[in-house]
């Protein structure tokens, strides 16, 4: 992993100059002060039972599916189709660190992202004097979920990338994994059929993925391990996938 | 380029076969190549050149035999030997965000050249390549010949003692392939450069050897002059002479096998062109013309054709043909090739 660093830096220097990148911060920004707007709107008119960072964290789904896949269809697709990555992987360093550093440069700017709509509650916490406003636990508790369930997602979205060589499609495909990954599970575990005894192993794996459930725990203050190593799990085995994935490619160039 | 017997070779690559879905891209391909030699690597395309430089670089498994850069196999040890090789693919691949100098430094750190010389080894190369008027500018905005040198400065950015080039000179103008020729020249003696091109001419003035590869086989290696000699075997003439002697009869006589290929009709100076082929590859100018001047024949120009690697080429990649096509029955692909 000596060239992990390199790589890194690289990698977070391309995605910098990159429009895709600006876009899918414009895009994730503007929707996120226009929800956090919104949410002030409401609780200025009458008084609310959850703090607004609750309310904040319930729209994340939206903003992931539409910027991690922004943010990581280049990764290893565009490598692909302008065929750098020959280029790469015939200097001494290995497709897992070529994996890792494009992974690491998603993830980080993903965070970055996340970060910066920090500045809304910190204009919230300069502006307004009412402290109820600003209850701390939902708010580290919806970050830590963005940052771990961000570990899957981004991971996920590599993986999308290292099956194509076309950029649009691995934004479609992780797009739609995404989807998949936090609406589908939502669905299928509020879903009557699964509710007959017969499924009820099926009914608790799903209940076990349930993406929603696991962002109202960690909204609530809790942090559950099982699903800290879902999250974690996930992103390995997705991680292996994708380095598999752009070997496979190889061997069949 | 005297070594020492215990120096490996740069490249040892023996009975090499790369399948793809059954069918074969190389078949048991064997050569080796010695240290500071630049060799070419020629053949039609689908030949399995660029598979053999990928499997030479470590970037493709072979599906069996044996591969060496400087003495360690290719399969056994491939991050060595992607510390031993520079390699310029196909198409020369580059990113188009980057700034020269800066795709450099990246590669360079890659390469694991120490940050205290990186510095000083990407001018040199610059410098080398011609490249230094364009080091600030972004690499998706240089024309065809300044990336084709940026790639050659990055396979030689790190002085490895080997470097693989597939069709390096591809696309470029004749100003800029003589450019990137006397680049390649200049790298004879200190690294091994192997490249392969579609460019015969380029290959014979920059190459010391020649291999020609086709379906997948190696046809016929060796110096330009070599190949001339092996591939063709015979001596060719183009004569001018004028007279009413019987010049068949006269060519006939003289032994050696002598046989005219072409004659075209007299020119208003009753001069006819004629090529005389011979069936060995021996000296015998002196003994047509004096042959030619006994029979009382007049001429005007006589000279021994020079046949071009072109000629070579097309000849041994005939051969092959000629040699693979009774394995296959009536409209096989090789069948059809050939007609």
């Amino acid at each position: 992993m000596k060239h992990f660093g390199t790589l890194l830096s690289h990698e977070i220097r391309m995605l910098l100059v990159s429009p895709a990148t600006y876009f899918a911060a414009t895009l994730f920004l503007g929707f996120m002060g226009l929800v956090f707007s919104k949410i002030l709107d409401s609780y200025s008119g009458a008084a609310q039972d959850t703090s607004p960072a609750f309310v904040f964290f319930n729209l994340f789904w939206l903003p992931v599916c539409m910027m991690v896949p922004l943010l990581t269809m280049k990764c290893l697709a565009e490598e692909r189709r302008l065929g750098t990555i020959e280029t790469l992987l015939t200097t001494p360093v290995t497709t897992t660190e070529v994996v890792l550093g494009k992974f690491g440069a998603a993830y980080i700017l993903y965070l970055a992202l996340w970060a910066s709509t920090g500045g809304f509650f910190y204009i919230l916490h300069k502006f307004s004097a009412d402290p109820r406003l600003l209850d701390p636990g939902p708010m580290i508790g919806g970050y830590t979920f963005v940052a771990v369930g961000g570990l899957f997602f981004v991971a996920l979205g590599v993986f999308a990338s290292s099956l194509t060589r076309n950029q649009s499609v691995a934004a479609i495909l992780s797009g739609a994994m995404l989807a998949g990954l936090i609406l589908g599970s939502h669905f299928l575990a509020d879903s009557a059929w699964l509710q007959q005894d017969v499924f009820a192993p099926a009914k608790k794996a799903i209940d076990y993925a349930d993406v929603f459930t696991h962002r109202d725990d960690f909204t609530r203050g809790i942090v559950d391990t099982r699903q800290v190593l879902f999250y974690l799990s996930g992103t390995v085995v997705t991680l292996i996938f994708s380095i598999l994935g752009v070997e496979a490619k190889l061997l069949h160039s | 380029m005297s070594r020492p017997q215990t120096e490996p070779p740069a490249i040892e690559v023996s009975h090499l076969v790369k399948t793809y879905g059954g069918a074969a891209a190389v078949s048991d391909i064997s050569f080796t190549v010695v240290r500071g030699e630049i060799v070419g690597f020629l053949g039609p395309n689908g030949a399995g050149k660029s598979t053999t430089m990928r499997i030479l670089t470590g970037y493709l498994p072979a599906t069996s035999g044996t591969v060496r850069i400087c003495g360690l196999a290719v399969a056994a040890q491939p991050d060595e030997i992607k510390r031993r090789i520079g390699y310029m693919p196909e198409n020369n691949p580059l990113p188009e965000d980057m700034r020269v100098s800066e795709y450099l430094y990246f590669r360079g750190r890659l390469k694991e050249i120490p940050r205290g010389k990186l510095g000083s080894r990407i001018d040199e190369v610059l410098e080398v390549c011609d490249l230094k008027r364009v080091r600030h500018r972004i690499i998706g905005q240089l024309s065809k010949g300044y990336r084709q040198r940026v790639g050659i400065a990055e396979a030689i950015l790190a002085e490895p003692p080997v470097i693989i080039m597939d069709e390096p000179t591809i696309g470029l103008d004749p100003h800029q392939i003589l450019i990137v020729r006397d680049l390649i020249a200049s790298l004879r003696g200190r690294m091994t450069v192997i490249i392969s091109s579609h460019i015969l001419p380029e290959i014979e003035m920059t190459c010391d050897r020649v291999l020609i590869i086709n379906q997948g086989r190696v046809v016929a290696e060796g110096t330009p002059a070599d190949l001339r000699r092996d591939v063709l075997g015979r001596a060719a003439y183009d004569l001018e002479v004028a007279g009413g002697a019987p010049l068949a009869a006269i060519v006939a006589a003289l032994g050696g096998g002598l046989l005219i290929e072409t004659e075209s009709e007299p020119d208003a100076a009753g001069f006819r062109r004629v090529r005389v082929t011979a069936a060995h590859d021996a000296e015998i100018g002196e003994t047509l013309l004096q042959g030619l001047l006994a029979g009382g024949l007049r001429v005007r120009a006589l000279t021994r054709s020079q046949p071009t690697l072109e000629d070579v080429f097309l000849a041994a990649t005939r051969r092959s043909w000629d040699a693979i096509a009774p394995l296959h029955h009536g409209s096989s692909p090789v069948a059809d090739a050939r007609d």
